[in-house]
Formats: structure tokens, C-alpha cells, sequence
């Protein structure tokens, strides 16, 4: 397959040139950058005083703050904020990629009694509106011990991400020939050791993708995580609503805290963006 | 085709414990909660089916309902096709393609919250760019104009969420081999039906996923309209969860909420299972023929 591929690309790069429009590419970068410009805001609101942001409309602010940074390093209640999101996203993101991984393969692999069914019923629990859920949550985490703990919340954001990594996983080794598994059991590979030896490596690609949805969707939930906890394990996002006070609101706190929310997320994608490029090269779509 | 075996039960245990932990308790309490008043945690009535005779028959939850409805259906439609026509132009290799990617993701990793008061400013036609330039063109005020109002939201929605389709369509699209572009620019096919006959028909697994996470999470969408618009003006954007957290925080009325929210979650599923059953079938008659 990939020896016919480079042939024949050699021999038909011509044609491809021409099928792809020659405006593509300015006409994406045309849309990103427009795409920009409410995040362009966000980050010029985090250096405009709080007054002048609600005082005047400025493109270009005649005075600048840097209160808002200050802040957000310097005071303990945001840092600390800061590094309970850090710490429940990544473990989220662990417990998750790690339960679904067997599920994938079994819903990809056997057919079972009611395993279709399952594989829905997963799916339908991203579908509770989190409102009405908030007061068994709070009762619950409160009675298991988990209240106002980052593992609470981690174990919390697995209602939503773990269904999601099943989802996606499943179709990434739906991709792998079965001829694979076949051929390491003839080799004397027991499943377990064929899974971590060969089969991972296989799709490191899938791995990396849901991680990221799944550090993405841990990284910006506010209603459980904000109801969870209160003070050891508060989230950033929960921190950010401190800023309304009697006074108002802290705009230039509140967009430096969501400017320096974007940072994490930026390295996540940042790590796996070779594999979403390749991302479904074995998936089954 | 797969091998039957039921001790796969095994490996798909843990997930089932911990999203029944996760999901099936609340849900359970909450079911438990639908069925009474709840005056205070010690004082209940049961009431039995009362809440959900009254909430089939309240037009302002109906009337919530078909906005949300509404929503879902417009914010697919621009959505979807975005999102599939931006990942169809975005850079495949080198720094471009990583820089695309990270531009793309942007979006999706700021919390909502922040998103809503950096539109909320960003539309304010006194203070913000938005609001402001979009004010030479007509009379644009989302504070006082339903349309406005609805259509800040629906563009809010556009710009967070159309990166989750494109993030999934791009990849679904680097997986279809050169091999199919070559035969079909052997054949002469034109841009459109590259994208009709090769790249759809491949990327229909993608697209399902993408379908059904944009339709319940649109469908439920709170933080946004919660933040800029408050639901307003009037009710234009009080959506089914905007009334729903009124019912159960603001009135706290845990019981008539609880029904409320089983409805709620009962229409997602069988509208999200309509679409799964209707996306899947080629998928099913493809696997009948080859048994």
C-alpha cells in the first residue's frame, strides 16, 4: 500500500497541485485571524485598568496595567487555584485514557451480551444537564470523602470523559487489523502483555487525541468542579468568580486569570499535535 | 466477524463501575427527588407523576424547550459545514500545520466563564470592538433586541465550538490515503465531488461523533447565555437550562427541577439516538452483507 501511494504520487503530483485552490491557504489564515480577534481582546483587556475597560472603547489603550498579572502571580488563592486545576485535569486525563483503553478494545474486538447497547448508554451520560446534579453530587462526594478534593473532582469529570475517550479509542483500534491480535497469540503473547508490548505503540496516535479532549473538557468544566469543592481543592475557574465583588467586577483579574488559563491548554495541543495530524491515519472513519 | 466472547464483560467492568458512580447515583436521587415536594431534607410529600403532568403542560418550559431546540438545529447547521470547510483548507504538514492546529484549539481551552465576559465586553456597542463596528452597519444592541440577542449567542456557540468539528474532521481527513485523491483526479472529478464521493463517505465516523457532541452540548448550552444575556432580552435566549438552574437554584425547588431535568435528559437521548441510528444504518447494512 504505502510503496503504490509514493509511486503514484510521483507520477500525479501535477494534477494535485492544480485540484487544491490557489486561495486555500490565505482564506484559512484569513479566518484564523478573525477567529483571533476575541481573543485578541481578552488578552488586551488583562492589560487595561478595570475602569478604563468599562470607561471608553480603545484599540489602542492610552494607559496600561500590569495589576492584573501581579495579582495572579503574587496572590496564594490563584497560584494555588491555578495548580488544582493543573493537578485534576492531568489526573482525569490518566484515569480515563487508562479505563477506556480496555473497554475500547472489547467493544472493538467481541461482541458481547448488550454490548451494543452499552456502547450508547456510555454516550448518554455526557447527556444529564449538570444543574439539577449538582445537589447528589455535593451529598455524594460529601459522604464518600471526596469533597473538596482534587481526586474528587477528578473521579467527578470521569462522567463525562470516560464515555468520550471510549467513543473515540474504540474507533481508532476498530482501525487495526484484527490480523494483529491473531497473529501475536500465535506467538505465544498473552493479552495482557500483547496489549502494553504491541498494541499501545500501535496507537500512541489515538492516545494522544483523546488525552487532549479529555484534558480539554476536564480544563474548562466549572458547575461540578465549582460545587465539589470549596477551599483546598477550588479550580481556576471557580477562583475567577471571586472577582466579582461589592465593587463589581475585577475585569483586568478576571481576563488575566483567562488569559493565563489558555497557556495549559496551548502545551497539551502543543504535545500532541503530531498525532491529531496523523491522528486517524488508522482510525476506522 | 467478532469474535463472540462474553468474559469481554471484564474489560468494559471498571468503565461501567465508575460512570454508574458518576452518573447512576445522581440520576437515581434525582428520580427519587422527581417523584416529591421537597420542603426541606427532613420534610417531604410524595406526589408521585404531579411534576411532570405539571411540566408537559407549562408553555414556558415548552416554549424553553423549542428555543433550545431551535438553537441545536441552527448551531449544527452552520457548524457542521464550517467546520468541515475550514478543515479541508487548513496546512497538512510542517510549523503552518502545527501553528493551525494550535490557533484552532485556542477556543475550546478557555474556560467559559472567561469566554462569556470577554464577548459580553467584546458586543457592548459603547466598549467593545464587536459591538461597536457591527453598530455602522445597523442598529446592533443585544441588550435590548431579542434577534440581536439570539444571534450574539448563536455566534458565541460558532466561534467556541466550530474548532471541535474542525479538530475532528481534520484528522478523519488525514486518514484517507492519497491513493483515493489520485483515482479520482484520473478521472477528472471535480473539487466538489472529491469531497462528495471520497472524503464524506470517509469521514462519516468522524462527523457522527462530531454530530452528537455539538448537538447535546449546544442543546445544553447555560454558561454563555448566562453570562451575556442573562436569558434575556425578554426571554429570547432563555433557554431549557438557563429555566431549569432557575427552578432548582433560584427557586429551589428540587422536586418539579428533578422532572424537569429527567425530561430533559430523556429528549436528548432519543433525539441523540435518532441520529445515531440514522448514521450508523449504511454502517449496519454493510456489515449484514459482509455476515
Amino acid at each position: 500500500m504505502k510503496k503504490s501511494d509514493s509511486l503514484v504520487k510521483g507520477a500525479f503530483s501535477p494534477q494535485k497541485k492544480k485540484r487544491s485552490l490557489p486561495w486555500s491557504g490565505f482564506i484559512f489564515w484569513l479566518v484564523i485571524a478573525i477567529w483571533m480577534i476575541p481573543v485578541a481582546w481578552l488578552i488586551l483587556m488583562s492589560v487595561r485598568p478595570s475602569a478604563d475597560i468599562l470607561g471608553s472603547f480603545e484599540i489602542i489603550p492610552h494607559r496600561f496595567t500590569f495589576d492584573g498579572y501581579r495579582d495572579f502571580i503574587l496572590k496564594d488563592m490563584w497560584y494555588k487555584a491555578y495548580l488544582n486545576s493543573l493537578t485534576y485535569s492531568t489526573l482525569n486525563t490518566i484515569f480515563s485514557v487508562t479505563l477506556a483503553l480496555p473497554a475500547a478494545y472489547a467493544f472493538s474486538r467481541f461482541s458481547f451480551t448488550g454490548d451494543k447497547h452499552l456502547f450508547f448508554w456510555l454516550l448518554t451520560n455526557r447527556m444529564a444537564p449538570a444543574a439539577v446534579f449538582l445537589l447528589p453530587f455535593y451529598n455524594m462526594y460529601n459522604a464518600v470523602g471526596l469533597f473538596d478534593k482534587t481526586l474528587g473532582v477528578a473521579i467527578a469529570h470521569m462522567l463525562f470523559n470516560v464515555p468520550l475517550a471510549v467513543w473515540i479509542l474504540e474507533g481508532f483500534i476498530s482501525g487495526i487489523p484484527r490480523q494483529v491480535d491473531e497473529t501475536a497469540a500465535i506467538d505465544g503473547y498473552s493479552l495482557p502483555k500483547f496489549f502494553v508490548k504491541i498494541f499501545l505503540p500501535m496507537i500512541r496516535s489515538g492516545i494522544g487525541v483523546t488525552a487532549f479532549f479529555c484534558f480539554m473538557f476536564s480544563w474548562v468544566e466549572l458547575l461540578i468542579a465549582r460545587t465539589i469543592t470549596s477551599t483546598d481543592a477550588k479550580p481556576i475557574s471557580a477562583a475567577m468568580t471571586r472577582t466579582v465583588s461589592s465593587a463589581g467586577t475585577d475585569w483586568t483579574l478576571l481576563s488575566t486569570a483567562g488569559v493565563m488559563t489558555i497557556i495549559p491548554g496551548i502545551l497539551a495541543i502543543w504535545f500532541v499535535r503530531k498525532y491529531i495530524a496523523k491522528g486517524f491515519a488508522l482510525g476506522r472513519v | 466477524m467478532k469474535t463472540r466472547n462474553n468474559k469481554a464483560w471484564f474489560l468494559v467492568l471498571p468503565v461501567i463501575l465508575v460512570v454508574s458512580f458518576t452518573a447512576l447515583i445522581p440520576l437515581m436521587t434525582v428520580a427519587n427527588y422527581s417523584l416529591q415536594d421537597v420542603f426541606s431534607p427532613d420534610n417531604r410529600l410524595f406526589v408521585g407523576m404531579k411534576w411532570f403532568y405539571d411540566i408537559t403542560n407549562d408553555p414556558l418550559i415548552i416554549n424553553a424547550f423549542q428555543r433550545s431546540f431551535q438553537f441545536s438545529i441552527q448551531a449544527l447547521l452552520i457548524q457542521i459545514p464550517l467546520g468541515i470547510a475550514i478543515a479541508r483548507i487548513m496546512p497538512k504538514s510542517g510549523w503552518k500545520a502545527s501553528a493551525a492546529l494550535v490557533a484552532v484549539s485556542i477556543p475550546l481551552i478557555i474556560p467559559f466563564n472567561v469566554i462569556g465576559s470577554t464577548w459580553l465586553i467584546f458586543s457592548r456597542k459603547d466598549i467593545g470592538l464587536g459591538g461597536f463596528l457591527l453598530n455602522k452597519l445597523f442598529d446592533f444592541d443585544f441588550t435590548s433586541d431579542p434577534k440581536d440577542g439570539w444571534g450574539l449567542i448563536l455566534t458565541v456557540d460558532v466561534w467556541h465550538w466550530t474548532p471541535l468539528v474542525v479538530l475532528l474532521v481534520y484528522a478523519g481527513l488525514r486518514s484517507i490515503p492519497q491513493a483515493y485523491y489520485q483515482a479520482a483526479a484520473i478521472d477528472g472529478a471535480s473539487s466538489f465531488a472529491v469531497f462528495r464521493y471520497v472524503e464524506l463517505p470517509k469521514l462519516r465516523r468522524v462527523l457522527l461523533i462530531a454530530l452528537l457532541l455539538r448537538f447535546m452540548d449546544s442543546f445544553m448550552i447555560y454558561t454563555e447565555p448566562f453570562v451575556i444575556t442573562g436569558g434575556g432580552p425578554g426571554d429570547a435566549t432563555t433557554f431549557a437550562s438557563i429555566l431549569l438552574t432557575n427552578i432548582a437554584v433560584g427557586q429551589f425547588d428540587v422536586g418539579r427541577a428533578g422532572a424537569y431535568s429527567l425530561i430533559f435528559f430523556l429528549l436528548i437521548q432519543i433525539m441523540s439516538f435518532i441520529f445515531y441510528t440514522v448514521l450508523t444504518l449504511q454502517d449496519r447494512e454493510e456489515e449484514t452483507k459482509t455476515k
